[in-house]
Formats: structure tokens, sequence, C-alpha cells
């Protein structure tokens, strides 16, 4: 299948990372990992892309690891129907101190607008 | 503590105890985290809640996850009480510090006991609770369909902040609230 992760570089998309490399090994997917410019992440995008590139290069797995700028969700959900994705991928969201599930804005959008299946990794 | 007649309150402290709307005597009671007896009745009420009634990933599921919840929540800083009838837990609300000052909070009752207005009087006594502890900001999410949480917070003092995602943000400053020292009402 082919596979779209959107990472942002807030703890539940490295998670997300680490699950859908695997799973792309095991299933054989074509993977694309798009690094987004998450404003509610500490982590730059190069650190990001480095980290998703580290990652990869340990599970053997050869997938393309890209930028995108500007608007997160709207950048991703275009990608997704201008190549024929089959599916996107985003991290599940954060808990709050309460153990709350908390969806990232980026997330919310990508929900609403996308074309294609979306895949939160919990 | 002030008389200002806008601040919020006046908000009970526990132990509170009232006739609920079908006739019922119910206390609520701070919990502590030394009250096995107290914490066992809580993961009964809990592995019994309505799956449906569950909000944005809580209470989970499952008997072991329940406790492993309620260790972070009653073993921590966080300020607890419950809703007793008899010996049966009905209710609990918790303010569970954030790390920056603030306190998250929550609040479930079980599905048995809803409707009769021990949900109002188990977030008031909550919020005397922090208050006569200094606690001062308090925040919350709901989500925005969820009508009838959302006008509980609004009724005891709850404002909105953001409203612009699938949650609600809302807030009060519990600094200026005022705490009843008579606690019939």
């Amino acid at each position: 299948m082919k596979v779209l992760l959107g990472i942002g570089g807030s703890d539940d998309s490295l998670d997300a990372l680490d699950r859908t490399v695997e799973r792309a090994v095991e299933a054989g997917d074509e993977l694309t990992v798009a690094v987004l410019d998450n404003p509610e992440s500490d982590r730059s995008a190069d650190e990001v892309i480095d980290h998703a590139s580290s990652v990869l290069e340990e599970a053997g797995l050869d997938a393309d690891v890209r930028h995108l700028t500007g608007d997160p969700g709207s950048e991703l959900v275009e990608l997704a129907g201008r190549e024929g994705f089959e599916q996107v991928v985003l991290g599940g969201g954060e808990r709050s101190p309460m153990g709350k599930i908390r969806l990232g804005h980026i997330a919310e959008f990508v929900l609403l607008n996308a074309p294609v299946t979306v895949s939160l990794v919990r | 503590m002030t008389n200002d007649t806008d601040a919020p309150g006046p908000f009970p402290t526990p132990p509170h105890a009232f006739e609920d709307a079908d006739g019922r005597e119910i206390t609520v009671r701070s919990l502590a985290s030394t009250d096995a007896d107290g914490i066992e009745s809580l993961v009964a009420m809990y592995d019994d809640f309505d799956p449906s009634m569950r909000a944005q990933g809580i209470p989970p599921t499952g008997e072991a996850r329940v406790r492993s919840w309620l260790d972070t929540l009653v073993g921590g800083d966080a300020y607890n009480v419950v809703a007793w009838h008899g010996d049966d837990a009905v209710g609990h609300a918790t303010l569970v510090p954030d790390g920056d000052d603030a306190y998250e909070l929550a609040i479930f009752v079980h599905q048995d006991s809803q409707g009769c207005g021990i949900g109002t009087r188990l977030i008031r006594t909550l919020l005397g609770y922090g208050a006569a502890n200094d606690v001062g900001h308090v925040w919350l999410t709901v989500e925005r369909w969820n009508h009838a949480a959302i006008a509980l917070y609004e009724k005891v003092g709850f404002e909105t902040m953001s409203a612009e995602s699938f949650e609600i943000e809302m807030e009060m400053d519990l600094s200026t609230a005022r705490v009843q020292t008579d606690n019939t009402g």
C-alpha cells in the first residue's frame, strides 16, 4: 500500500514513525515520510528529518523523506490527493495531565479533509 | 477569599452531605491516597462505568488500566473528592496539577446516579476543596458535542477560552473564589 506518514516532531508523531516503519517493513508498504512544520512541537524540522532518516536506515527501509513547508494540514492533504496515496498516517494525540487524549490541530484538519483513509497510531 | 459578587462560588468544602433529587443521602468526601477501601470502591465504580459515557479516552477500560490511571490521580498531588451513597462510590471529581501552576479538572458520575444533581454538588465541592488549598487556575477540556457537561461547567463558573477544535477549553480563576463556611447547603 502507498502510505503517507505526516510527522511534526511531537512525541506521538515520533511514536507513529517507529510503528509505521515497523509496519511498512512487515507489509511491504511503499512509505513516504512528510515532515511538517508543527508550531506545537519543540523539535525543528531539520532535527525531525535527521531522526526520521536514521529510523529508516536502522530498519533498512527505503522511503522518501520530504519536508513540507506551509500550512501542515492542508499541504499533507494536498500531497495525499495529488500523488495517489491510499492512506495517511498520523500520531494519535498527546495525553493531558489527567490522561485525556488531545488530538493536535493537524490531525483534526487531516481527519476532516483528507480524500483517503486516515490512521491515528495509538 | 473576598466578598466580590463576581467571584466564583460560594463553594462548599468536603465533607458535604445532601439529599439528591431521588431522595438519597449523598456525602461528598475527600479521598486520601491511604484510603485503600475508598480506592477499591472507586475502582468498582469505574469498572462498571458505561463505556459510551467515556470522554477523550478516560476512564480507561479494564480493571488493570483503571487501577493504574487512579494510581496516578490519587497517589500524586491531585485533589480528589468522591460522592458516596452508603458504601458505594457514585461519582468522582479531581484536580490534577499540570506542572505549570494550574490544575486540570475532570468529573465522572456513574450512569445510575446521573440526572439527580450529584454532578453539580460534586464539582462545587471539588472547587471549594481546591480553593481552600490555594488552587488558583483551573482548566478543562470537553468534547464540543457534550452539551450537558458544558452546561454544568458554565453553571459553576467556567468560561470558554478556546472553541476552535473538536474540544472546547474552559477555565476558571479559583484564587478569588468564596468558600462556604456553613456546609449544610
